[in-house]
């Protein structure tokens, strides 16, 4: 009840007329730098850092968030119109929202994304106001060993988009891990597969290789097959919005979505992606639909990771509001935006500051409600996109991903790693190699990697670490079961449908 | 697109000022632009040194304006060759960099190093705290080191990057009481935050990074402070430094200005003066107070000095810890 209490006086802060007018501002140039590749939420913020000289502290806490909450609604639009993910938490979202928009469900996605971000953003920004202190303890008992498990389980979500050829997906798989391992290595300072360039040391950039294994890979392939006459794009079939059904498929994802991925965006080494990674893989097992994966696109596969991205952004919130745990780029640009106004953000930050926090709690409500009607008669816009002939909109494709991609860094290096791994994405797409295995091993392969090193550098070498933990433990069943799961249930079904007397071998 | 965007963004800073207005005041007539680079994304601790120091050389009417570029990478060894290249005699231009790109130009082998540019002033820096996990054994400095001493392999400790600030100082303390650095067990994290958590959620036995990282924790009793780095006590800080706690060495992760290689003597004086009016500026010195960085001022031929003989030590303790 107390909680409550504040969060009513946390309204009245927000809802001054001159705080609404920065949410909007924060949730308009969020959704703007969203859409735009390579143009983060982290970096805006940082460039608009200079404004805390001029403004009160309440105010750009409140233009931050809504422009943090607002990057997480822009990012789905490139990736589902024009296979271009903006952030790499959306990049899970253009696997099937891509194909939907390709066969005339285009706004269908960008609904379902839109309104599953909204639901998970509300549950989400909800878990912050009264669970925050429950989940960090949670979060904070993760440890290394804990995390190479979640990475273990994560990586069920290759077995969904292998596609129809094991060896060809697990290929992709390793191709990943190797343009994961370019760089600097974390645990030991040293250089690998740099090949003495100075622009590789940090590594190939999970954004500039989804939008050229994606985008450019697709451009060529589609100018390759111009004459053709395939693979025609449908504007739109239907209905502009979501139908009955597809409101009835959307919203268990959505609650879904939200439950996976809010705690774990609250572990400190959580992310935005491997919740999304999860919620596609459930989803997909789940769903009555299979069919449409990977072929017209399901409307599940793109509500659920959607749901789990936006609540995995509230999720962050909740280590930097209760500790002063910085998790992710933005949140430490937020975090050195307090010390501008010599705040110290850490665990009394609520005591302390508690008209601030309160005051950005309501404003996240707040910009939830905006972004939703902000972003819904959108919809009709972007979907126009699709109407623009072939030629036309896959040039404009390649422009925009150029233009993003060298937006990152400013580096040319970065545009040409872009067209190598465009070529790449082009062959594999001619010999039918998935495209999809080799961004999720980009992720997870480095992730799973460092975490297991430092599990093994703690525990001084003794591999029980991983077995011995209960949580860790837990972890690694769930992915036996989720891999080998199926297998055996099959097996079961298969002996009782020929009856036990025709399974040779069988005593 | 750089400077689109980065016109946008200011057209939107000053749409937002303007909602408020709060105008910034009226630029001093006939002083100086100048540009400044950073060798990093926006955001970390140079790119926050360098949006300080263009704020408060405007609000001292020493500058009428600032242009700063962020070229980032690998700590800084992906701008340095730039700034040498192209910025070579531009003599109001000023980079940012310090104690992380040292570490970074040696571990990276990198072709280009500091004493290709003009050393101009050091401006801050962060002393590193030892701290621990409230419930650990470890009361003070000297049962951390008696446990590192018995067995360096069951003290694991979390810090920054590998070869980054806290590694080293990591070494130089093993280095101090005579432990051999390569039997140390250091868990590097990304960033502070992650670091901060391993500590919080007990993983790891201590833990080493800026002070500012774990100032909050400390207060709220989550962790324990053991020792600092700085060359003498701090007020408001109930801890000893380490040489206090008889383990001899002093660290501050300083950062520091730099002017382009083959400016004139005339712009380096000039800039030398316009930095350390700067420095002096009570608007300098609140905005170090509030974002916890100690003013260490050394200016010209004795920061030259000081940055011969930082080298030196932090290529001795790479080559101990097997880095360089």
């Amino acid at each position: 009840m107390e909680t409550l209490g504040h969060l009513a006086h946390g309204f009245s802060v927000a809802f001054t007329p001159v705080n609404l007018l920065w949410c909007l501002l924060g949730t308009t140039l969020g959704t703007a730098i969203g859409v735009l590749p390579g143009l983060g939420p982290a970096l805006t913020i940082a460039l608009l850092l200079p404004i805390t000289y001029q403004v009160a502290p309440e105010a750009s806490f409140i233009l931050f968030a809504g422009i943090y909450y607002g990057a997480m609604y822009g990012g789905s639009t490139t990736s589902i119109l024009l296979n271009t993910p903006g952030e790499s938490a959306t990049i899970v979202t253009a696997l099937e929202g891509n194909r939907m928009a390709r066969s005339g469900r285009g706004g269908a996605a960008l609904a379902t994304s839109a309104i599953g971000s909204f639901v998970a953003g509300t549950i989400g920004t909800m878990g912050v106001a009264f669970l925050a202190p429950v989940v960090v303890k949670f979060a904070l008992a993760f440890g290394p060993a804990e995390y190479f498990s979640l990475m273990v389980l994560a990586f069920i979500t290759v077995s969904a988009v292998l596609g129809s050829s094991s060896v060809r997906g697990l290929t992709s798989l390793f191709a990943g891990f190797v343009i994961g391992m370019i760089g600097v290595d974390l645990q030991t300072g040293q250089p690998r597969f740099t090949f003495g360039t100075n622009e590789l040391l940090d590594g190939v950039d999970v954004i500039i290789a989804a939008v050229g294994l994606f985008a450019v890979g697709e451009t060529l392939y589609m100018a390759s097959r111009r004459y053709a006459g395939k693979d025609e794009i449908v504007p739109l079939k239907g209905s502009l919005y979501m139908t009955a059904a597809e409101w009835g498929r959307s919203w268990k994802p959505w609650l879904r979505g939200a439950a996976i991925g809010f705690p774990i965006g609250a572990m400190p080494a959580g992310g935005a992606e491997i919740p999304t990674f999860l919620s596609y893989a459930i989803e997909k097992k789940l769903s009555k639909h299979k069919e449409e994966f990977g072929t017209v696109g399901a409307i599940e596969g793109v509500a659920g990771p959607e749901a789990a991205n936006n609540a995995s952004a509230a999720g962050v919130l909740v280590p930097m509001l209760t500790l002063g745990l910085p998790t992710s780029a933005t949140a430490a640009i937020m975090l050195s935006a307090f010390q501008s106004y010599g705040i110290n953000p850490g665990p009394l930050l609520l005591t302390t500051q508690g008209d601030l926090v309160w005051g950005l709690i309501a404003s996240l409500f707040i910009a939830n409600v905006i972004l939703v009607i902000l972003n819904l008669p959108l919809i009709g816009l972007w979907v126009r996109l699709l109407k623009i002939p072939a030629p036309q909109l896959y040039a404009g494709i390649l422009v925009f991903a150029t233009v993003g991609t060298y937006g990152i860094s400013q580096s040319p290096i970065d545009l040409v790693i872009l067209y190598l791994l465009g070529a790449a994405g082009f062959l594999m797409r001619r010999f039918d190699f998935p495209t999809a295995p080799v961004i999720i091993g980009m992720i997870l392969g480095p992730l799973a990697e460092t975490q297991f090193r430092r599990a093994m550098t703690i525990s001084n070498g003794d591999w029980s670490v991983f077995y011995t933990h209960k949580l860790s433990l837990t972890l690694l069943t769930l992915a036996f079961i989720g891999l080998a799961g199926p297998h055996i249930w099959a097996f079961i079904e298969h002996r009782r449908r020929r009856g036990p007397e025709h399974v040779p071998g069988d005593a | 697109m750089l400077n689109r965007r980065r016109f946008l963004m200011s057209t939107a800073a000053v749409g937002a000022g303007l909602m408020t207005s709060h105008l910034s005041p009226a630029f001093a007539e006939g002083a100086p632009q100048i540009q400044l680079f950073v060798p990093a994304a926006p955001g970390g601790g140079w790119d926050q040194t360098a949006r300080t120091i263009d704020q408060v050389l405007r609000s001292e009417k020493l500058i009428s304006g600032s242009q700063i570029t962020n070229v980032g990478g690998a700590g800084g060894t992906v701008g340095l060759p730039q700034f040498i290249s192209q910025w070579t005699g531009k003599g109001n231009s000023l980079m940012v960099a310090g104690m992380v790109m040292v570490g970074a130009i040696i571990a990276n082998k990198a072709a280009n190093n500091l004493t290709q540019v003009t050393p101009i002033a050091r401006l801050t820096g962060e002393f590193e705290a030892l701290v621990v996990p409230a419930e650990s054994p470890f009361k003070t400095a000297a049962d951390f080191v008696a446990a590192l001493k018995a067995d360096p392999t069951k003290v694991p400790v979390a810090g920054g990057s590998a070869g980054g600030s806290d590694h080293i100082l990591f070494g130089l303390i093993a280095k101090t009481v005579g432990v051999p650095a390569t039997n140390l067990s250091y868990v590097p994290f990304a960033g502070g935050g992650e670091a901060l958590s391993a500590l919080l959620g007990n993983q790891v036995a201590a833990g080493i990074s800026g002070f500012g990282e774990f100032s909050e924790q400390v207060k709220a009793g989550a962790l324990r402070l053991l020792a600092i780095s700085a060359d003498k006590r701090q007020d408001g800080i109930d801890a000893p430094t380490l040489k206090e706690a008889g383990i001899d060495v002093e660290l501050f992760n300083w950062r520091g200005v730099f002017a382009p290689p083959g400016i004139s003597d005339a712009d380096k004086a000039a800039m030398v003066t316009m930095i350390e009016t700067m420095a002096k500026s009570d608007a300098w010195a609140t905005e170090c107070k509030n974002r916890n960085w100690t003013p260490i001022l050394l200016t010209g031929d004795d920061y030259a000095k000081f940055l011969t003989e930082d080298t030196a030590r932090i290529t001795a303790i790479l080559k101990d810890l097997g880095l360089a």
